[in-house]
């Protein structure tokens, strides 16, 4: 098997790419099949990069052009239809339907939920959300496919060290910022279904607390709390508790049996039927996702 | 209600909680997980289809205690059980027949979360045919978006890398135009539910207000999901998505991922925009004309590959042609020739990509085709399920490839609408089609200049030849057994307005 280098072809590539990802780098230093067969060959690369250097340059000259034209086209007749659409806000909008005036007039008394938001995307359309959730997860899963490194992010290299980290000035605002996050961040979620708030901005809130902490501190403190096992096991405990939980509610709905759940005082902290854990268990998976994400491209591993 | 009907929802909360314990288990069992949940999954819609066909109408299948406009709603007839079972049986069949190169293709730490994607796939699958709300239908395509390049992007070669961003770049554009075409729909009639979108929208449609915002959803959508499914001028995303992926990826992606798609389109065109809007508003044209570039463009860049992963994949492009050319020629027969080709394809090309791989492996893991001469004969299993697939996608009696062809045809026929050109494209993308699989038929079984070698046993590739078998048994069996499956499908189609 011939190995055939290509130093003519990898310039080529640098000259498409501006350098930024040079392909050659990333394929597999002990690939299971021949190198030579997935090295590769000029017939293999886009069109453009299988030009001349002049030709690509000049390609890249008129290609802002072209796009910018094509781009000027295609916004043209975006507004033109958008012009075209009822006027924002007018009280006669088609959206103005039985649909949402029954979220509005009745959505208290049939969910139990005072913020209405939360009764709609927890109660009234759950299964969105819980498609929601899962979209979340899976971004998660995906990160760890990408960035996990094979070795298990122990050899970090130096340059990943977190240049902040040991800052007095950051250190002493986190000491007294954090507490104060994470806290509101929890009211955030646990208020979800009694005013504005809920499982996926509380969520978010927790996660940016996390995330600053960890800025400050760095991560040997904090795997206490969240290490890899942690995350994958909170994760998919909320997951299972959410889809379970909804399942058991839809099953019950479509056959118009009575749920265990009840909606209780409208007002109260334990009340709207399941609002209040599946809070709970979204703010848990957007708080795990967002800590999750910050580790994974920091260190290569959570 | 019967018991049946609550199985879709049964089925995609079990593909969610699967693909969430996936994350805590080792990779073996993380693959067992998966090779039962496919296998429930597809026992469960034959029960649906069973109590479908019993019914003879479709069932909305209410989620929750609120009815259909303030709740989220489930629907299925016919067609979607029958969609449903064989997906889940090729996705069996490309999980256990691609094992082996799944193993060999990603690192051991990461092997459980290929089986949690390909479970959320499976579960965004099933409420892509079961959904009966639009903005429900984003928000598994969402899912199948990112859970689609994580399944790519997994195997960690340049070219996969490079592909995948290619992918999710395409895939991200026809997402986003499907939101703007949900924004727009939802400001022109105030609902997101199937059934009331299309009275709304065909109350516009004859009022003639609004015209130019509706031709734009419609538009919009359309154009994001053929974006996403690969019609002709969008399918350069393919050949490398395909090509580099592990053939399991490869054969999810072509044959499922991509189906998935072009079945909510369908449901889409049926249920939202209504089949007389749609087909007065000439997109169906548009969809007829890429369709037929695509058979003989796609097939002409498969001759000009010179690797087999990348002819399949280019192959792919003219069968997608195929599909958009039939959903433009007409509603009833037309549409019932484009979801049988849905299912042939869906069959054929994961059969396709696991055999070559299987090939490529004998001939020292080279996919050049001159590698490939005589390998047919160091794998003879692989050998044959190539050959079974090969000829169905260029349509020979017996197969499923030959049904979809006639079927096409005879549309055409039947309703005597765009005869010549729709003949004509069959014939030269046939003509196109036998060339390049022919050629690489006579290359895997001529031996001439290859030294013998003992072939590879079937027992010592269980998975590869379980696979093969069941893929060539369901192509060979809808093939010859067509006559039902066709009335099921027309049937199917009747009810799903």
């Amino acid at each position: 098997m011939k190995k055939q280098t290509k130093p003519k072809l990898s310039e080529r590539l640098r000259t498409w790419d501006a350098g930024s990802f040079d392909l050659t780098e990333a394929i597999d230093p002990d690939p299971p099949v021949p190198v030579t067969e997935y090295d590769l060959r000029a017939e293999d690369l886009p069109p453009l990069a299988r030009l001349g250097d002049r030709q690509v340059r000049g390609f890249r000259r008129i290609y802002p052009w072209l796009a910018a034209i094509l781009a000027a086209v295609l916004v043209t007749i975006l507004l033109s239809a958008v012009l075209d659409l009822p006027p924002y806000g007018a009280a006669e909008n088609p959206p103005h339907n039985e649909v949402m005036e029954r979220y509005v007039a009745r959505g208290l008394a049939e969910t139990g939920a005072v913020n209405t938001v939360s009764g709609v995307i927890l109660d009234y359309r759950a299964f969105d959300t819980l498609g929601e959730s899962h979209v979340l997860y899976t971004a998660a899963t995906a990160v760890l496919v990408l960035l996990l490194s094979a070795s298990g992010g122990r050899d970090e290299p130096p340059s990943v060290r977190r240049i902040m980290e040991g800052d007095p000035i950051l250190r002493n605002t986190a000491r007294v910022v954090v507490p104060i996050v994470l806290l509101f961040g929890v009211y955030v979620i646990l208020n979800g279904h009694l005013g504005p708030g809920g499982g996926f901005a509380g969520g978010a809130i927790l996660g940016g607390g996390l995330i600053l902490y960890v800025i400050a501190f760095g991560f040997e403190p904090m795997e206490k709390l969240i290490s890899g096992r942690v995350y994958r096991r909170g994760i998919t405990a909320a997951l299972c508790f959410y889809s379970g939980a909804k399942c058991y509610s839809f099953f019950c709905g479509a056959n118009h049996l009575e749920t265990i759940f009840q909606n209780g005082t409208p007002g109260a902290i334990l009340s709207a039927g399941l609002i209040l854990p599946l809070n709970i268990a979204v703010g848990l998976i957007v708080a795990l996702t967002m800590y999750g994400f910050y580790s994974m491209f920091q260190r290569g591993r959570i | 209600m019967s018991f049946a009907a609550n199985i879709p929802l049964f089925s995609i909360v079990l593909c969610l909680l699967a693909s969430a314990v996936s994350a805590l288990l080792r990779a073996r069992a993380a693959a067992w997980v998966t090779r039962v949940l496919t296998a429930l999954v597809a026992f469960g819609s034959v029960l649906v289809l069973l109590m479908g066909i019993k019914n003879g109408a479709a069932v909305t299948y209410q989620m929750g205690h609120f009815p259909a406009p303030w709740g989220n709603e489930l629907r299925f007839g016919i067609l979607e059980p029958l969609v449903s079972g064989i997906f889940a049986v090729v996705l069996l069949s490309c999980v256990v027949g691609g094992n082996k190169e799944l193993q060999r293709d990603i690192e051991p730490a990461k092997q459980n979360l290929y089986f949690v994607m390909v479970d959320l796939i499976l579960a965004t699958l099933l409420a892509l045919l079961y959904t009966n709300d639009l903005f429900t239908g984003y928000v598994f395509i969402e899912i199948c978006t990112i859970a689609s390049c994580g399944i790519l992007m997994i195997r960690r070669l340049g070219r996969t890398t490079l592909a995948a961003v290619r992918y999710m770049i395409f895939s991200l554009i026809g997402s986003g135009m499907f939101m703007l075409g949900i924004i727009f729909l939802y400001s022109l009639t105030g609902h997101l539910l199937m059934p009331n979108l299309k009275s709304a929208v065909a109350a516009l449609w004859a009022s003639g207000e609004s015209h130019t915002p509706l031709m734009m959803a419609m538009c919009l959508i359309t154009l994001g999901l053929c974006i996403k499914s690969g019609l002709f001028p969008f399918h350069f995303w393919m050949p490398d998505t395909y090509g580099y992926s592990t053939p399991c990826s490869a054969g999810i992606l072509s044959g499922l991922v991509s189906k998935g798609y072009i079945f909510l389109l369908i449901r889409i065109i049926r249920c939202v925009f209504g089949v007389e809007v749609f087909y007065a508003s000439g997109i169906q044209t548009v969809l007829y004309v890429l369709g037929i570039a695509g058979m003989i463009v796609g097939s002409i860049s498969a001759i000009r590959e010179n690797e087999v992963f990348r002819m399949i994949a280019f192959s792919s492009a003219a069968q997608i042609g195929y599909i958009y050319m039939g959903l433009g020629l007409s509603p009833a027969l037309g549409t019932v020739a484009a979801i049988f080709h849905i299912l042939t394809h869906a069959i054929t090309k994961p059969a396709l990509f696991l055999s070559a791989s299987r090939l490529v492996e004998v001939s020292g893991g080279r996919k050049r085709f001159k590698a490939l001469q005589g390998a047919a004969h160091r794998d003879p299993m692989a050998g044959t399920a190539f050959a079974v697939g090969s000829l169905s996608m260029i349509g020979l009696p017996l197969t499923m490839g030959f049904i979809a062809k006639y079927l096409f045809a005879f549309a055409a026929f039947r309703e005597n609408r765009l005869l010549l050109p729709t003949l004509l494209a069959l014939a030269i993308s046939t003509v196109l089609n036998t060339f390049y699989f022919a050629r690489t038929l006579i290359r895997v079984y001529n031996t001439r200049g290859v030294t013998p070698v003992p072939p590879v046993r079937l027992r010592a590739q269980p998975g590869f030849a379980f696979a093969a078998i069941l893929l060539m048994a369901e192509n060979i069996a809808c093939g010859v057994l067509a006559q039902p499956l066709i009335e099921m499908l027309t049937k199917g189609l009747s009810i799903l307005e």
